[in-house]
């Protein structure tokens, strides 16, 4: 089993683990970051999105051996104080019930951000869709979506 | 939850009688502070089971029930706080272990944590306040009634000085806990009835909130069970060779429910699984699918049943009404779908046995642990983490006693995770039902008389789950008649979010919209007469009524339709407005009025309002759980879809003012939604669903 080496929340990373493991179960298992949830292990929840090279990525679906040579952010990485624009509109519209899918929507929808400066309902629709809530907070996400753009609008942070 | 250390988890009972003992005997109940500095100074002091206070200022709730999203740790400590005078801003709060202290059934189900704890912990909260004021009182030298609490602080009103609470809670900590101090007013609330933030939400939106599958121990193995897929099966032969090949797989280990592969992570658990060779005895259930299921109930329900209601003599009635109306409603079986797979970490030893597990059943998951390990309930500890979700699921301890069996066999911690497979074909699900009505009216066309026959599988002792929704009606018809017959085809069933309420409300609100298009009467006119005397219903029907526009033009192909329901002490009336679109209904808008009594945290209401309309809504656009030969076909989202944020309604919760007792709000919107759904595209298109879920061809 080759050692794989990657970038994990801006430090270098190295494992030693089965090349098909997915990074979901690396991460939480293998390195502890339980902050990437287990929803489907289909790629069909979102719940285990994080950031691969900068694009959203279903964890439970990506082979460790994949991400070789690449840069992977998790929740844990995405500031060190909660202070992404994301994270801050959240907090402001209080949008997590019970909040296991929180992280996967959270990732999304910063991946969603670095793109669009000003998402419209349709661009958040299509970004989020796949993103299933069962507690239904899908009003309050929208909100903080709109909210989260302009914060990061009036910080300069996006095109 | 907030203080409690993941890996290297301290014994809380050595180290409570370590610290007391240490301090002299003057500290009980010291817990570790939100980011575990531990330090003498930040000692915390237990003035009750419910409050303790840190001589750093820092107040401690205890939340004897559990997280599952509902608000329950924001919305007890409301009550907690109400009372205390303490800051809002130096609360901690923690999930206490299973206590007796803390009620004889300790868990959330029901709704019923804002019910059952609505007096007991203002009370709470009330005597560690007046320990507060009479150590400052002492401290002071004066009369008790100088003194008053105020945020965090008692204040001496004849000198005006003040000192924290911290500093007074090693010699309030000392006095005897009052019995019976009166409780304020409710015009002298400043938090109860005040929306207030959610107080585990900063832990939610950076991936630090532990829920029960997060939670790591040194030298932990990883489990997952193979379980028969008929329900009911027993294992006949095995042969485990090729998963112990699995690299990282460790053991192969059967258990009552089936068989455990334990690996050194989760992945290889489920690929050593995936090569195991098992042999059922598949069982009597085998022979048991989802047409055979409605077919028994069909019949069934053509035959007199058990009778559930009587009021008035509904056949004398039947045989003498004007009209008479007859219709058949069916629902599917559901599951639960928690977003968070189940999954139990469990440690025995010899003499003792530690669980931590997201439960809607602290109490329940106990009594499993000490009856697998044969422990005294004193050597087992529950720790209770935050849920991803229960709906009821998680009021069932059979994965923790899964997981019990696994650790004493292996004699390792262990952590079982459920995969979202066996979460949604083992599930203990909301029942499949079957109503068969027939209703009179009389010759102005207002109803006279109301039957039904209910075929269920019930659970929980008596008619009641299988019949609720239809026989407790609120209107006031002459003539009520419910019977029931109890089916049970061996399929596991349980509670579900509103339980007998999630199909009965659909079925008893759209038949009594049959009844109103029987009778050419507006269905808003129809409830208004037959609710003449119910206040609070009627109240929360013209709430509605009014913010939904009862009667406005619509645009064409629109149409509003009312679900009613009162359920876990709660009246909650919504008005749909839902259209069939590209060939896709199309959900747009749902005004609910909801009458809980006093609205203890009213953004929690609307958060939980919300909720429980995704969750109904879910169920009625798209929820349906199959049964072949014995076992359930769908396995995972793509065969079991829920709602999407591009099918979300704009929701309005309107709360009517009230001042009477809190009613629950957990499940309170879950049944309403169907019916007013369905009732809305009855006035779109003039099709009648009957039948869930809605299938677009049933409206063409
Ligand atoms: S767990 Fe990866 S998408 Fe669901
Ligand atoms: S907040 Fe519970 S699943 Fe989304």
């Amino acid at each position: 089993m080759p050692a794989v080496r990657f970038t994990l929340n801006g430090k270098p990373q190295t494992v030693d683990v089965v090349p098909n493991m997915p990074l979901l179960w690396v991460l939480r298992d293998t390195l502890g970051l339980t902050g990437t949830k287990f929803g489907c292990g289909m790629a069909l929840c979102g719940a285990c999105t994080v950031h691969v090279n900068g694009q959203p990525m279903r964890s439970c679906a990506t082979p460790i051996s994949s991400i070789a040579g690449k840069t992977v952010t998790t929740i844990e990485g995405l500031s060190p104080d909660s202070t992404n624009p994301v994270q801050l509109a959240w907090i402001e519209h209080d949008v997590p019930q019970c909040g296991y899918c929180q992280s996967g929507q959270i990732m999304t929808a910063v991946a969603l951000l670095a793109k669009t400066s000003r998402p419209t309902d349709a661009d958040i629709d299509e970004a989020l869709r796949n993103n299933i809530c069962r507690c239904g907070t899908y009003d309050e996400i929208r909100r903080a979506i709109v909210r989260a753009a302009e914060i990061q609008r009036a910080q300069g942070g996006a095109k | 939850m907030t203080s409690q250390l993941k890996g290297g988890q301290l014994n809380r009972r050595s180290f409570l009688r370590t610290t007391a003992a240490a301090a002299g005997g003057l500290i009980v109940g010291f817990q570790l502070p939100e980011t575990s500095r531990l330090s003498a100074e930040t000692a915390a002091l237990k003035l009750n089971a419910f409050v303790h206070v840190g001589t750093d200022d820092l107040v401690t709730l205890f939340i004897h029930k559990a997280e599952m999203g509902q608000g329950t740790v924001t919305s007890l400590s409301m009550l907690l706080a109400e009372e205390l005078e303490c800051d809002w801003k130096k609360i901690r709060t923690e999930f206490p272990g299973v206590d007796r202290e803390y009620g004889p059934n300790q868990g959330v189900v029901g709704s019923a944590s804002i019910r059952s704890s609505w007096e007991s912990l203002r009370r709470a909260g009330a005597a560690a306040r007046e320990m507060l004021i009479q150590a400052a009182a002492q401290r002071w030298g004066v009369d008790r009634s100088v003194c008053r609490a105020e945020n965090n602080t008692v204040v001496n009103t004849a000198a005006n000085t003040r000192v924290s609470y911290g500093s007074l809670a090693e010699a309030a900590s000392k006095l005897p806990v009052p019995a019976n101090v009166a409780l304020k007013d409710s015009k002298d609330f400043h938090l109860i009835g005040k929306p207030t933030k959610r107080l585990d939400t900063p832990a939610k939106v950076n991936g630090s909130a532990t829920f029960g599958i997060d939670v790591r121990l040194p030298g932990m193995l990883y489990a997952v069970i193979a379980r028969s897929s008929v329900f009911g099966g027993k294992m006949a032969g095995l042969d485990a060779s090729k998963a112990r090949l699995i690299p990282g797989v460790k053991s192969v280990i059967p258990v009552p429910s089936g068989v455990a592969v334990l690996a050194d992570n989760t992945w290889s658990a489920i690929e050593g699984r995936r090569a195991l060779s098992i042999m059922w005895n598949d069982g009597p259930v085998a022979s048991v699918s989802t047409r055979s299921i409605f077919q028994t109930f069909t019949e069934r329900t053509e035959q007199p049943g058990a009778v559930a209601r009587k009021t008035g003599d509904g056949d004398a009635a039947l045989a003498g009404a004007a009209k008479k109306i007859e219709a058949v409603y069916a629902v599917p079986y559901l599951a639960h779908a928690p977003m968070e797979p189940l999954n139990c970490v469990a440690h025995v030893r010899p003499d003792s046995c530690e669980v931590w597990a997201s439960t809607q059943g602290q109490t329940a998951a106990r009594a499993e642990a000490v009856r697998i390990t044969g422990l005294k309930p004193e050597a087992v500890q529950v720790h209770t983490e935050y849920m991803g979700g229960g709906f009821g699921r998680r009021a069932r301890a059979d994965y923790i006693g899964e997981a019990v069996e696994v650790s004493k066999a292996a004699g390792v911690p262990v952590k079982l995770t459920w995969t979202r497979e066996d979460d949604m074909q083992q599930d203990w699900y909301r029942p499949a039902s079957l109503a068969r009505f027939a209703a009179g009216l009389d010759a102005d066309g207002w109803p006279l008389v109301w039957t039904a026959r209910v075929a269920c599988t019930p659970f929980g002792g008596g008619s009641r789950t299988a019949v609720e929704g239809v026989a407790d009606i609120a209107y006031a018809i002459p003539h009520i008649q419910v019977e029931h017959h109890a089916v049970d085809p061996g399929i596991p069933v349980s509670y579900w979010r509103s339980v007998g309420y999630s199909q009965n409300t659909f079925f008893a609100e759209s038949f009594l919209d049959e009844l109103a298009a029987a009778g050419g009467k507006d269905p808003l006119e129809l409830r208004r007469r037959l609710l003449a005397n119910s206040p609070r219903l009627l109240a929360a029907l013209e709430l509605a009524a009014g913010k939904a526009g009862w009667g406005r033009k619509l645009p064409p192909g629109h149409g509003l339709g009312i679900g009613l329901s009162n359920n876990i002490g709660s009246n909650t009336v919504q008005i749909a407005e839902a259209s069939v679109e590209r060939g896709k209904v199309r959900v747009h808008r749902v005004v609910c009025a909801v009458d809980c009594g006093q609205a203890v945290n009213p953004a929690g209401v609307e958060q939980q309002i919300k909720s429980g309309i995704v969750f109904g809504l879910s169920a009625a656009l798209k929820g349906g759980i199959t049964i072949l030969q014995g076992h359930v076909v769908e396995g995972n989202f793509h065969q079991y879809d829920v709602l999407r944020i591009d099918e979300m309604p704009a929701v309005e919760v309107h709360i009517v003012p009230s001042q009477n007792p809190p009613g629950g709000i957990g499940e309170a919107s879950t049944p309403g939604i169907a019916p007013a759904v369905a009732n809305a595209l009855f006035a779109a298109t003039g099709k009648r669903i009957r039948r869930l879920p809605i299938r677009v061809q049933d409206l063409a």
